[in-house]
Parts: structure tokens; C-alpha cells; sequence
């Protein structure tokens, strides 16, 4: 086997060195009872050309572009990498580290991810942002837990049009902490209704995701202002992040915590993960803060560096007193979103900002011009909701003998939108392709 | 000692990102534009993020000369405890960025994602045979999520049976997320600790399991590199008092087709794909923490689930009792098909051995640096031993001037000051892909510094002397935070 480098010599002088008889004697101080096991029923080991036969097979039968054209967001977005920026993440001397605890041969890391959290902050409009979470979904649970070891309150919002999955995430990590979640319902227009929040009590956050799951812009600023009228913590979350290239960022409009999926910034979809958990809050709560933080110092030459940082709110130190549990975080696709900001700079992230949501506008008038109404009427950025009136699974089902996805169907999530299907454009569809799903969708 | 590893070589300087570059510059092609400008409410629209603007070539060289700071499997021997930094074979990246997995929308029709899904299901499989327990979910992100998994996993079972409990035992030899994972679900830890052998004793358990006590959670093999020899005593008294038994499988390298998890009493156990299954670490991540449970705890198994009928491959929510989802979608599907890569090319005999020459290593470094180092348990190890500072104490040496010198020779350290019950602890774990060679010459820097520490302890107290940077200043750091530029 290629990654054993042992020799039968070698494994012989050094059992004699161990003094003992046999690499089975290594396990002596096993119990015999504990050591019962039969040979592993696994399939025999394959060559690296069987491997890749084996697994282009496997990859063949999962739907991709160019044989599918699929028009799907709903947290995972389809969006171009540059050459550049997949060649300098592929430097094995970042994919190969371990965390950087030993700052001295780690500076390549920890200032890579200094600059991501420099670069996360000024996208979301924070005073700091945390070095990763796994995902969109443990940032909100995790920013929710955080609003509530802040304000020692017991009860959160989520509005309803918070991408559904991350409700469910967010739910998992309460179920057995005792604090409450309460829905704040979504309005005719798409957005989220604060009416509610009024007559909530012992309210420690309210959370509110822009562009929302329907992809609407949500007026943060007036969730802002009604969270604190309740004194409790506003929570802005997101799914697609270059939607901030675009629009005001929610750290702007009065966000005290910002939380969300960072995918879209230059990692594959890969079937869902991993993907990149965003979190970013005001400075006055940095040392309630989940996760890792890298800062900048000194070294005994005065030479500036970096170092992992008030590791003090970390298990590592706190154990059970920590602010999390997470250690091994998303540091790679971190580094990854920062590589892909760097490449697009401010001048290009506005630009394919601009580009998504006139991608997506184009394809909602041309469908609208066709006769499928979108219900939602709130402005979107690169993704909107909408109607196919009559039979929706014989033209969704129709449309996928196509080879065309033609968005994620809401009747999962929101029965009351049962004939409705969430779609996305983005700057990677051509606008033969738009044109084209729009002819199939009418025919 | 001449010519070592270590030595210095020019690398550049290299500023902070927005240091670079200027306005206008761009690093990216964007599409030509087929459709027209479209407005948007000016009341919404913003300026825009304050990034740097730069060429691909500034792009390039900046991220380029930061890898030339960072020392990874890929450079040397990097014999870090408990973190298992085996070889990230090449071919596992192969098969990552295959298009069909790489491209793939998580949520796909599963007629449309039957690859993929493919894939998850037989690494379940896979997994359930190598550790002998019944039942595995993917989903978890990374060890500490897999972590919260197995907690969450008995909350739910307790409840079930209509009791909940609010203590957990935790040996004094457990990972730090331990105590934290179980404090998401509101247990409180109940520590104990180990026996003077460096294992838990049955009776230390016996004494603090009741009925009011959830479970424990142990790591086996421990974090001192040891079998925990009562397991099977230990897992007898906790299920008697109606608890179960979580075990940390940190250290699963050690003991592939070698021990059945199930068959010692485990109820649940999450696996690290990032070190025992091979998948690179990433600098921290991402990582995949599996959790593989008994039968009794299937029915609480995260959703969606993927199943198989006949020659079809669904996802299923239909599991009411389920504790429900841990992260957006399946949890890092691109770690998993390099972990399951992995397995196929070594099968079952190379995983075998693969566990069988990581013990041989370790055990190997024990012999040939007890005599230098204090090694507090001298018994037999798994796949990782842990020595100590004691013998260069007398010196002023410590731990953390001998890994800082260890760095000139070019080597990354081994874990230090950890595990807690070992003052001093030095941890090293030097995994199966290291060859002889590589190990003779780790344990030759290892003797040469015990020497420096005799006669020079001044030289390991400035080291390390080679690396971009000397020893920084992580208390001005936390002091006064500077979190971003």
C-alpha cells in the first residue's frame, strides 16, 4: 500500500526494538474480550485506476451542469471560481496544517485568516467576525445561544422566512437547552412580520434573514429598531452573501450580531457541504463570542504576527464553561472566501452582485410575460419565488425529463405554497438558458 | 548533530491584503453581459463591500508566499497527539472535485443525486463495519458536532424511556469538548479521575454512576495513548444504572479491525474523517465527525436518512423520534467522499495494518526516548505516547521551549500540555504514514535538544531561531484585541 512506508525489514527491527514478537503482540494490553473482532467485511482494496473508475462512475449519476441546467439556490449557490483562486487554495501547505496552535510555523494560516475576518467584517458591516462555524445554520444557532448568554433572557424570534433548514438546526440546538422559539409569520409581500414581536416578553433575540428564504429584501432596519425597542438582540442572518455587494449590509442598518452561509463566496456546492459559517457581531460582545478568533501582536523581535486569541472563551481552556464547544471549524473554506473576495475586489463583487440580480430580474420579467405571477411582490436579488398555477408536478416533473430544475418547490416547507417553486439565476446562466426555461416552462 | 532537517532559507515578506493593490485592479473575468441593467430601490442598494481591488497576479504571489509560512503534513513529520496527522493522499482530492460531486445542489431530486447518495450510504456502511456498531449519520460537521450529536443522542433516548437525567461522567483525561458538548445539552460533568496506571478503574466509575447520571464519556484508546483495559467492566456499570456509554473516537486510528466497539459496550461514538480516515485538516478545518450508535439509538439518528430500496437510494424524514438536523444540509459531503476514498483504497487488510504500524511507531518513540524523557506510564501504548518535562526541569527547560526548538530541527511539535493529568505533558502521535527514516531522525532532534537543554537552556528558551516569526506575544494579543485591520 502506497501510504504505509514500511518494509518488512523495517517492521522487524523496529518490533525488535519494541521487544516484542508481532505486530498483533503490539495489542497485548487488550483485554482478550475486548479484542474479538473478525476480519472487516469491506470491499477488497482498489487500484487508483480502479478508484477512479469507480468514482467518475459514481459521479456520473448525480445531475450537474452542462447535461442539467439547474435553476436551484435555496441556501447553496451556483457561482464561478476563477482558475487563480482554485490553484493558490490547492498550496498544500494550507490544505495540510492543523489548527494553528503553534504560531511560529503557522503565520501563513492565521494571517490568511486574519484578513478573512477582516474582509467578513467589512461585508457584513461588523466590528469583528469569528475565524468560521460549520455553516450558515450552527452560525444562528450559535449567535441565538450567544444573544442569550448576552442578554440572560430565555425566549428567541425567528421569522418564518429564515431558510427553513436553518430553523431546524436552530431548533435541534435548543430542544434541550429549555428556551423558547417563537415564529414571527411572513407577510403578503414576502417579509417578515414584526407586528408580533410587541406582546413577546423575556425576548432575547429576534432573528431575521435578508435576502430571506423567498429571496425578498427585508427591511432590517425596522426589525433593528423593533428588536430593540424589546431590549433584546437583533440577529441578521443570510444565505447568499454577495447580495452585500450590492445592497446596504445589515451591520449598517443596526444588526448587532450577523450570522449566515458563506458558500457563495468561491466553494462548490458539494452536495451541501462543507459550506462556511459567517459570524460577525458588535466589539462589545467579543468575549461572548463562539469560536475561534485570530489577532495581531508582536514577537520578541517586535516583528508584527498573528496568534489564535482569547482562547480563554474556548473548551480548550473553559471546558464546560466555554462559549462553544466547536474546535476543529471551517478554517479552509474560510480561507477560501477570503482568496475569492481578494479576486473579485470591491470594483468586481459589485459588479457580479449587479450581474446576479439583473440574471434574475430578467428571468422574473420574462416569466411574468408568460403568465407566471411571482407572489411575493418585495424586491429580490438573485432568487424569487414563483407560480405555476394548475398541475405544478406535472410541469415541474415535465421540466426535469428536460433536464431542467427548475428551482426548489415550496410545497415541502410551506403548504400554503403548494404551487409555487423558489427559482435562482445567477451569473453563471446565459440568457439562451434563461430564455430557454422560460419557452419550456410555457410549452 | 549535522545537517538537520531544519535550516533557513530565504522566504519574502508579504503586507496585509489591502496593503496591495489599487483601485480598479481586478483579479476576475466576469461573464459578458447578456441582459440588461435592472434598478433597484436606492433605498436598499448600498456601496458595496470596502475590498481591496487587485490583479491575479498580486493575488497569486500573496496567498503563494503565505503557504511558504505554514508547515503542513505535505512539509515534514508533524507528530501532533491526538490529532492524527497521517498522509492526505492526492488521489482523495481527485475524486473531491469530480463535477458530479463537486457541483452537486444538495437539494437535487434524490433520482437526480443517486451518486452521491450512493456514496453516503455505503461510507455508512463502511463505518459501521470498521467500528462494529449498528447505525451511522454523516451529518455531523466535525469531532466536537459529532460530539453534541452522541449528547443529544441520549437526551432523546432518556426522554424516550420518560426520565431525563442531569449528569454525565467525564475522566479527567477527556478533550476539552467534551465537558462543552455535554454542557450544550445541560449536563453537568462529573469528573473522574484516572487510576495511577493512567487508566479509569472500574470502582472510580461505580462510585459516581447512579441514576441520575445520563451516561460517560470516555476516549479509548485515552488521551495518554492507553487502552482503557476495564472497558468492559466500566460499560456494565453504567448500563446497569440504566446509562450509556459514549466513547470519544478521537483515537480510532489506533484500533481499526482490531477492537468492536459494540462489543465493549459502546452506545455511540463519533469518528474524526480528518484524522483517522485521512482527510486533511485545512489549517482547522473542515473536518467530519460521524456518529456511529447500538440499535437502541438508531431510531434518534439525525434526518434526513439516506436509504436504499432495491437498487434506489432516497432520503427519508420518516424517523418521528429523530433528534432532527445538525447542520443545513447532509454535513461535509466533500470530506466524505475523500474519507471514503480512503477506505476503498486501502480495504480491509490496509486499514488493519494502517492501525497496526501507528502502534508500531509510537511504541517504537516510547523505547527510544525513555531513557531521555519521563515517561509517566511506561506500559505499552496505542498509537500515541506522552513523556514529560520532568527530566529537563532541573535545567529550567520546558515543555514548550523544547517543542519551540523542535520547530529549528523541522519538525511541527507534538501536542503539549495536554493531556492535564501529565504536568509538562508531551504527546506524541507519530501515525502510520511516517516511515523509519523520518522517525529515526525525530527521535535523534528529540535527543539532541534533551542535550541542549543540559548544556545550553538558553538556546531553547530564544527558539525557535528559524520560523518566519520568534515566540509572539499572546498576552498582549488577548489584552488589547486587534480582530481585524
Amino acid at each position: 500500500m502506497r501510504y504505509l512506508p514500511h518494509t518488512p525489514e523495517d517492521v522487524a527491527d523496529m518490533l525488535a526494538q519494541v521487544g516484542v514478537e508481532s505486530l498483533d503482540a503490539l495489542f497485548a494490553t487488550i483485554p482478550k474480550d475486548c479484542c474479538c473482532r473478525l476480519d472487516m467485511k469491506l470491499p477488497r482494496a482498489l487500484t487508483e485506476w480502479e478508484l477512479d473508475d469507480h468514482m467518475d462512475a459514481l459521479a456520473s449519476r448525480t445531475a450537474v451542469s452542462p447535461n442539467f441546467k439547474v435553476y436551484m439556490g435555496a441556501g447553496s449557490y451556483d457561482h464561478y471560481v476563477p482558475a487563480a483562486a482554485r490553484h493558490v487554495l490547492a498550496r498544500s501547505e494550507f490544505v495540510t496544517s492543523y489548527t494553528p496552535y503553534q504560531p511560529e510555523i503557522s503565520q501563513g494560516t492565521l494571517q490568511a485568516i486574519y484578513e478573512y475576518q477582516t474582509l467578513a467584517s467589512r461585508l457584513m458591516g461588523t466590528e469583528v467576525a469569528t475565524a468560521s462555524h460549520y455553516d450558515g445554520s450552527t452560525a444562528l444557532a450559535e449567535a441565538l445561544l450567544m444573544a442569550i448568554r448576552v442578554t440572560r433572557k430565555k425566549r428567541v424570534a425567528v421569522s418564518a422566512a429564515v431558510h427553513p433548514h436553518h430553523r431546524r438546526v436552530v431548533e435541534t440546538y435548543f430542544d434541550p437547552t429549555g428556551y423558547e422559539i417563537v415564529e414571527l409569520p411572513y407577510l403578503a409581500d414576502g417579509r417578515t412580520d414584526l407586528a408580533p414581536l410587541d406582546s413577546l416578553e423575556d425576548l432575547a433575540a429576534v432573528a431575521v434573514q435578508s435576502p430571506n428564504f423567498f429571496g425578498c429584501i427585508e427591511d432590517l432596519q425596522a426589525a433593528a429598531d423593533a428588536t430593540h425597542a424589546e431590549e433584546a438582540v437583533f440577529v441578521a442572518s443570510f444565505t447568499e452573501p454577495l447580495a452585500f455587494g450590492l445592497l446596504k449590509n445589515p451591520g449598517s442598518l443596526g444588526a448587532d450580531i450577523v450570522c449566515g452561509e458563506g458558500q457563495s463566496l468561491g466553494l462548490p456546492r458539494s452536495f451541501g457541504g462543507p459550506g462556511l459559517g459567517m459570524l460577525g457581531s458588535r466589539m462589545k460582545f467579543v468575549r461572548s463570542l463562539p469560536g475561534r478568533l485570530v489577532g495581531r501582536t508582536q514577537d520578541t523581535d517586535g516583528r508584527d504576527g498573528f496568534v489564535l486569541t482569547l482562547a480563554t472563551r474556548e473548551q480548550h481552556i473553559r471546558r464546560e464553561k466555554a462559549t462553544s464547544n466547536i474546535c476543529t471549524n471551517n478554517s479552509l473554506c474560510a480561507l477560501t472566501a477570503a482568496v475569492y473576495m481578494a479576486a473579485l475586489g470591491a470594483t468586481g463583487f459589485r459588479e457580479l452582485a449587479g450581474l446576479n440580480h439583473d440574471k434574475a430580474e430578467y428571468l422574473k420579467n420574462s416569466l411574468a410575460q408568460a403568465g407566471f405571477d411571482a407572489p411575493f411582490s418585495s424586491p429580490t436579488f438573485n432568487e424569487f419565488v414563483i407560480r405555476f398555477p394548475g398541475d405544478f408536478d406535472t410541469l415541474y416533473g415535465r421540466l426535469l425529463e428536460n433536464r431542467i430544475v427548475a428551482g426548489l418547490p415550496l410545497a415541502k416547507y410551506y403548504p400554503e405554497l403548494s404551487d409555487c417553486t423558489l427559482l435562482c439565476a445567477t451569473e453563471t446562466a446565459g440568457k439562451s438558458d434563461l430564455d430557454n426555461l422560460v419557452k419550456e416552462v410555457r410549452s | 548533530m549535522t545537517d538537520t532537517l531544519g535550516t533557513t532559507g530565504l522566504i519574502l515578506n508579504e503586507p496585509l491584503l489591502w496593503e496591495k493593490g489599487c483601485k480598479g485592479r481586478r483579479g476576475y473575468s466576469l461573464p459578458r453581459r447578456d441582459v440588461p441593467v435592472s434598478s433597484l430601490d436606492p433605498d436598499l442598494t448600498g456601496s458595496g463591500p470596502d475590498f481591496p481591488d487587485l490583479s491575479e497576479m498580486d493575488l497569486v504571489r500573496h496567498y503563494t508566499r503565505l503557504s511558504t509560512w505554514n508547515f503542513g503534513v505535505d512539509t515534514g513529520t508533524y507528530p501532533l497527539g491526538s490529532c492524527t496527522m497521517k498522509y492526505n493522499p492526492k488521489t482523495n482530492e481527485r475524486q473531491a472535485g469530480l463535477p458530479g460531486f463537486a457541483a452537486a445542489h444538495p437539494l437535487l431530486p434524490p433520482t437526480l443525486a443517486q451518486g452521491a447518495l450512493a456514496l453516503m450510504h455505503d461510507l455508512q456502511r463502511y463505518l459501521a463495519e470498521i467500528t462494529g456498531m449498528d447505525a451511522v449519520s454523516l451529518q455531523p460537521a466535525a469531532g466536537a458536532h459529532g460530539e453534541l450529536a452522541g449528547m443529544l443522542l441520549i437526551y432523546a433516548y432518556h426522554r424516550s424511556k420518560g426520565t431525563q437525567r442531569s449528569k454525565i461522567i467525564i475522566p479527567d483525561t477527556a478533550h476539552g469538548t467534551n465537558p462543552a458538548s455535554a454542557a450544550l445539552c445541560g449536563y453537568h460533568p462529573v469528573p473522574i479521575q484516572s487510576g495511577a496506571q493512567g487508566i479509569l478503574t472500574a470502582e472510580a466509575v461505580a462510585a459516581v454512576m447512579d441514576e441520575e447520571t445520563a451516561g460517560i464519556m470516555v476516549t479509548n484508546p485515552n488521551t495518554l495513548g492507553l487502552f482503557e483495559q476495564n472497558i468492559r467492566q466500566i460499560t456494565d456499570i453504567v448500563h446497569a444504572k440504566g446509562g450509556l456509554v459514549y466513547c470519544d473516537g478521537a483515537n480510532m486510528n489506533a484500533v481499526m479491525g482490531i477492537v468492536d466497539l459494540k462489543a465493549i459496550g459502546v452506545d455511540v461514538l463519533h469518528l474524526n474523517l480528518h484524522k483517522t480516515f485521512s482527510t486533511p485538516h485545512g489549517g482547522g478545518g473542515p473536518g467530519s465527525g460521524p456518529v456511529c450508535v447500538h440499535n437502541r439509538l438508531e431510531p434518534f439518528l439525525p434526518v434526513p436518512r439516506v436509504i436504499k430500496e432495491g437498487d434506489t437510494y432516497t432520503l427519508s424524514e420518516e424517523f418521528p423520534q429523530s433528534i432532527g438536523k445538525l447542520d443545513a444540509f447532509h454535513g461535509h459531503f466533500g470530506v466524505m467522499v475523500r474519507a471514503y476514498s480512503y477506505i476503498l483504497s486501502l480495504g480491509p487488510d490496509g486499514l488493519k495494518r494502517a492501525s497496526q504500524l501507528a502502534v508500531l511507531n509510537a511504541n517504537y518513540i516510547k523505547e527510544k526516548l525513555k531513557g531521555t524523557f519521563h515517561l509517566p506510564h511506561d506500559r505499552p501504548c496505542m498509537h500515541e505516547c506522552v513523556f514529560s518535562d520532568k527530566n529537563q526541569g532541573s535545567y529550567g527547560v520546558t515543555t514548550l521551549d523544547m517543542a519551540k526548538r523542535l520547530m529549528d530541527y523541522g519538525f511541527h511539535p507534538p501536542t503539549i500540555y495536554f493531556p492535564l493529568v501529565v504536568p509538562g505533558a508531551i504527546m506524541i502521535e507519530p501515525t502510520e504514514t511516517e516511515c523509519k527514516e523520518d522517525i529515526d531522525r525525530f527521535i535523534d532532534a528529540m535527543q539532541e535538544i534533551a542535550r541542549e537543554a543540559a548544556e545550553n537552556p538558553q538556546l531553547l528558551h530564544d527558539a525557535p531561531h528559524n520560523s518566519k516569526v520568534r515566540r509572539l506575544d499572546e498576552v498582549a494579543a488577548a489584552r488589547k484585541p486587534c480582530l481585524k485591520g
